[in-house]
């Protein structure tokens, strides 16, 4: 019985263990599926992932294109400086606590450390961000020999953009800062992103922004192999970067320079355009200010100066401020006159100085008037009341069709963002700005002092300069434009930026022979004589003065106001007059009257253009310039 | 000097040295863990020399305890239970606190880990316990014999250590299932454990949850949590059919595989020799296992029966649950690859197992009822 017992026990105890065995196997065979599936028929999955793993992108910045103006000089470039950055995932401790513990070694001032919380708050990325850019070598070496006291901190070599002459050309170059959201969108909207993989910056105005996708370049890449901790191991393959491309300006620095210096320490604009292609010359909004603050994120206090200044920096006047042309409106009053022959440059009228019209009276500066006055005396001593008749008989939709056509109240499409349109007024235009049924018609009488460019219309700078170079031009119109040309930093190839003439406008050789000859008057023996007094070229010009009617975008403070309540002086000119290789015009705001404050700018431009003379004081303010000649 | 005293003869020293070796056995064990030394080697080559000694170690530990008799193993069963569950206990009360769970015991001279020789004290008391029924077991045995194995497992997993809780349990189900633990009342505990299923998953730390939803959807927290299973996935993956070749797997030796030379190590051999070296180890193992088996089939008392096949049958768990956790079809629980991994508790523990088996084995004819 306990044999059978026991022979039981046995028996079933194998049973037991033959089961057992059975599951192992099973168990095994289990694992041998598992291993197949992942091994055989995944293996081309896995083996990508392993590869996706193993190999990192690490892209290569491309040096951001050079800007130079027609000469070659260099107006923009980059060079390489050091800059210490910080991993903020990889630090051990608090912010703080860690840009404390770098005392004594790298110098982190208070400002650089507020920038850097800024950047922090706004740049939503994982890579690293600097807190003190151009380190002194001292510094990097001391770091470079502590470095295991700080985790989180490295020191890169980084290309930074220089604007080495400072704010010289600020608003027609622009500047580059840190990328931002909106930018993000462009990039995207381009389908640049790979492209822009490890790019910071991004052009945010002027030439800069215009052409970002021109200056950029190509990003090169550096395949890595990395490993978990992603910390390179070795370089698999290299793809160089192309760099940006160059771009050559029509701009003169030289002409630029004088323009700027002109100025002095007044408000204002210049543009300076070359009449046969529509190449800007010199383009100058004044007060500027230095692009080189914005490169590295600009600091708060740099911002707050410049946005609240009252003198407004940042506003690009010549794109971007619309002005009334004052006379300097009349030599295209009188061209619209002889093409819609409405006058004939004999025709004269008795100037009784002033122009009545049903029971308004419409004044001339000058008590009495100017006696006969014909056509060329008209421009010549800018007489008003022979411009509220010509106005009066035009028609507020003569004179808008005629100036239409020569670029005032357009957008010249001038490539530098910003530009406004300024405003030509017309009964459709009054009919849109105003909602009001009885604002909405337009009276008469408003179109009399339209006549001298007063009233509703205002010009930007560049829209005033186009027109002149059309009229210097045989009116011949061109875009006006600041890139001559777009040069490939790898194969030199040049892509030329055409000249474009918008349209040729429909007017007489004759007519326009009676203009100029009227407006070498003006500098031979009228209001800008005593400006062009020994000029050794014949130049053609008119001033005029705009009347502060409101002064929008300036927040009138008590000091400023009777500063900012003086009227806009105004010239614009070409020469050499019989065959212009340059036209202008100036604004100076609150500068009184064009003879006196921006006719002396214009001289000290075309005497650079043309003679070489380099002026080295600010353009004088001919104090005894007549109030009259206005 | 031929005149040496036999006994030290170097031939009677190397007979007496083998007396109670079993070849096949020690054969298995050495081919894996030369497996072991090569894997180490490649994850983590300056722990060479340490493994080396922990197996030296092993392998000493191994020879003493083939030498032992298996009577003396089961009078000294209740007393190592004993002290195993006081310890256990101690250990509760007094431990050291080390990565989150309380599993070492500071005893001043050293630190002991009690959990882990419960792995071979469980099913050495329940095969004594057994053995002393000698007729049939009923069911109260069985249920007497669940306590024994409940209460040391219920220690383990408080600690926590799952990986461990899950070794000593399965290790002393081994010995009641072999016991003849009738397939009725399997079927039974089956279905209520299923039922009380969602109890325990209550009872279950946040961590162990996680590993277990992780094994479920591994990407969905591929940084986090999810990491140790993809890249080990990913690694064995891509050793492809044969292999990148020794010290060439990227995911190994550019470190995205964690805990590489220990519980992941199946990873690192995976991805460098491929299915080829996954099918040679699943052979060795199963061929060890078997040899286990024979033994156990071939021993003269119950409780050497029971307590070799437990012992085997530990062996095939420590190599099913780390392959499956590695390749991602069950959960991360601390368990090594057995005879592989680095570490030297673990092949100490391993080797007192292959000792008992040749013990067992040596003494098959000695003792007839």
């Amino acid at each position: 019985m306990q044999i059978d017992n026991a022979a039981d026990d046995l028996g079933r105890f194998t049973g037991r263990l033959t089961f057992a065995g059975a599951f192992v196997l099973l168990c095994f065979g289990a694992l041998f599926l598992r291993f197949l599936w992942l091994q055989v028929v995944q293996h081309d999955y896995y083996q990508t992932r392993a590869e996706d793993n193993r190999i990192a992108l690490v892209p290569i910045l491309p040096n951001r294109g050079l800007i130079a103006d027609r000469n070659g000089m260099v107006l923009a470039r980059n060079f390489s400086a050091y800059t210490l950055e910080i991993m903020p995932n990889k630090l051990h401790g608090g912010l703080d606590a860690a840009i404390d513990s770098l005392a004594g070694v790298v110098d982190i001032q208070p400002r650089d450390r507020r920038r850097f919380k800024k950047l922090l708050e706004e740049t939503r990325t994982i890579e690293s961000l600097p807190i003190r850019t151009h380190l002194a070598d001292e510094e990097v070496a001391r770091f470079v020999a502590q470095r295991y006291r700080f985790p989180g901190f490295e020191v890169r070599a980084r290309l930074f953009r220089d604007y080495p002459r400072g704010s010289f050309g600020s608003h027609l170059l622009g500047y580059i800062s840190r990328l931002s959201d909106k930018d993000v969108e462009k990039i995207e909207q381009r389908e640049q992103e790979a492209n822009y993989r490890g790019t910071h910056h991004f052009g945010k105005s002027g030439l800069e922004q215009r052409y970002e996708f021109d200056l950029h370049g190509v990003t090169g890449f550096e395949q890595v192999e990395v490993d978990a901790g992603g910390r390179a191991v070795r370089v698999l393959a290299r793809t160089p970067p192309t760099a940006g491309n160059n771009l050559r300006l029509t701009i003169d620095a030289g002409l630029q320079e004088v323009a700027e210096n002109a100025f002095g320490e007044r408000r204002g604009a210049l543009v300076a355009i070359e009449p046969a292609t529509g190449g800007i010359l010199a383009l100058v909004s004044m007060p500027n200010f230095d692009p080189n603050l914005f490169v590295d994120g600009i600091a708060g206090q740099d911002w707050d100066e410049l946005n609240n200044s009252p003198d407004k920096p940042m506003v690009n006047r010549a794109l971007n401020g619309a002005y009334p042309p004052g006379s300097t409106f009349k030599p295209f009053m009188a061209l619209a006159a002889l093409t819609a022959g409405k006058r004939t440059p004999e025709q004269t009228i008795a100037d009784p100085g002033f122009f009545r019209f049903g029971n308004h009276t419409f004044r001339d500066d000058k008590k009495g008037g100017h006696g006969l006055v014909d056509m060329y005396k008209s421009i010549v001593v800018s007489c008003d009341t022979y411009y509220y008749q010509l106005a009066n008989d035009l028609g507020i939709d003569g004179i808008a069709g005629f100036m239409g056509q020569l670029g005032l109240g357009q957008r010249t499409g001038i490539d530098i963002a910003g530009e406004s349109e300024g405003v030509l007024p017309s009964q459709e235009w009054k009919k849109k700005r105003f909602k009001k049924p009885e604002q909405q018609k337009w009276y008469a009488g408003e179109t009399i002092s339209i006549g001298i460019g007063q009233g509703y219309n205002a010009y930007t700078p560049v829209q005033l300069a186009q027109a002149t170079a059309t009229l210097a031009n045989d009116g011949v119109m061109f875009r006006p434009h600041l890139v001559q040309y777009v040069e490939d930093a790898r194969t030199g190839e040049k892509r030329y930026i055409e000249p474009r003439p918008i349209r040729t406008l429909p007017l007489r050789q004759a007519d326009i022979d009676v203009i100029k000859h009227a407006m070498i008057g003006v500098n031979k023996e009228g209001t800008g004589a005593r400006a062009f007094a020994g000029a050794e070229y014949v130049s053609a010009g008119k001033t005029g003065t705009a009347q502060v009617f409101s002064y929008k975008g300036v927040e009138h403070k008590t000091e400023h106001m009777q500063a900012h309540l003086r009227d806009h002086a105004l010239f614009i000119a070409f020469a050499p007059a019989d065959k212009p290789t340059i036209a202008l015009a100036v604004l100076v705001e609150n500068g009184g009257f064009g003879a006196r404050a921006a006719a002396p700018i214009a001289r000290q431009v075309l005497d650079y253009h043309l003679l070489g003379k380099r002026a080295r004081t600010p353009a004088p303010v001919d104090a005894t310039a007549e109030e009259e000649a206005e | 000097m031929t005149d040496l005293n036999p006994r030290w003869h170097p031939r009677i020293m190397w007979r007496w040295l083998m007396a109670p070796i079993d070849v096949p056995l020690l054969s298995l064990a050495a081919l894996l863990m030369l497996a072991g030394l090569v894997m180490v080697g490649s994850a983590a080559p300056e722990r060479l020399n340490s493994q080396l000694l922990n197996m030296m170690v092993a392998l000493v530990v191994m020879r003493l305890v083939a030498q032992l008799p298996p009577q003396r193993l089961m009078h000294l069963a209740p007393p190592i239970y004993v002290i195993g569950i006081v310890l256990l206990i101690a250990v509760a009360l007094f431990g050291d606190i080390s990565k989150g769970a309380r599993r070492w015991l500071d005893l001043q001279v050293t630190r002991v880990q009690p959990s882990e020789m419960m792995k071979i004290a469980v099913p050495l008391m329940l095969a004594w316990f057994f053995q002393k029924r000698e007729t049939l077991p009923r069911l109260r045995d069985h249920a007497v014999a669940a306590l024994f194995l409940l209460v040391p497992t219920a220690l383990i997993a408080r600690q926590p250590d799952l990986g461990t809780a899950i070794l000593v349990f399965a290790a002393g189900f081994y010995v009641i299932f072999l016991a003849g633990l009738p397939w009725k009342v399997m079927a039974g505990l089956a279905i209520t454990g299923a039922a009380a299923a969602p109890l325990a998953w209550n009872l279950l730390h946040d961590y162990q949850r996680a590993r277990i939803l992780t094994l479920l959807d591994p990407e969905k927290d591929p940084l986090g949590k999810g990491f140790h299973i993809i890249q080990s996935t990913i690694a064995i993956g891509a050793g492809g059919l044969l292999g990148k070749g020794w010290g060439q797997g990227t995911q190994a030796q550019l470190e995205f595989i964690p805990e590489r030379h220990t519980d992941f190590i199946f990873a690192v051999l995976s991805e460098e020799f491929g299915l080829l070296g996954n099918l040679v180890l699943l052979v060795l193992y199963a061929l060890l296992i078997g040899r286990g088996l024979m033994i156990a089939a071939n021993a003269p008392t119950l409780f050497a029966r029971l307590l070799a096949g437990a012992i085997t049958m530990i062996f095939f768990t420590y190599a099913f649950v780390n392959m499956g956790m590695v390749s991602g079809i069950l959960p991360v629980v601390g368990v090594p690859l057995p005879f592989i991994s680095y570490g030297g508790t673990a092949l100490v523990t391993l080797f007192l197992g292959i000792g008992i088996l040749m013990s067992i084995h040596r003494n098959r004819m000695l003792v007839q009822k």
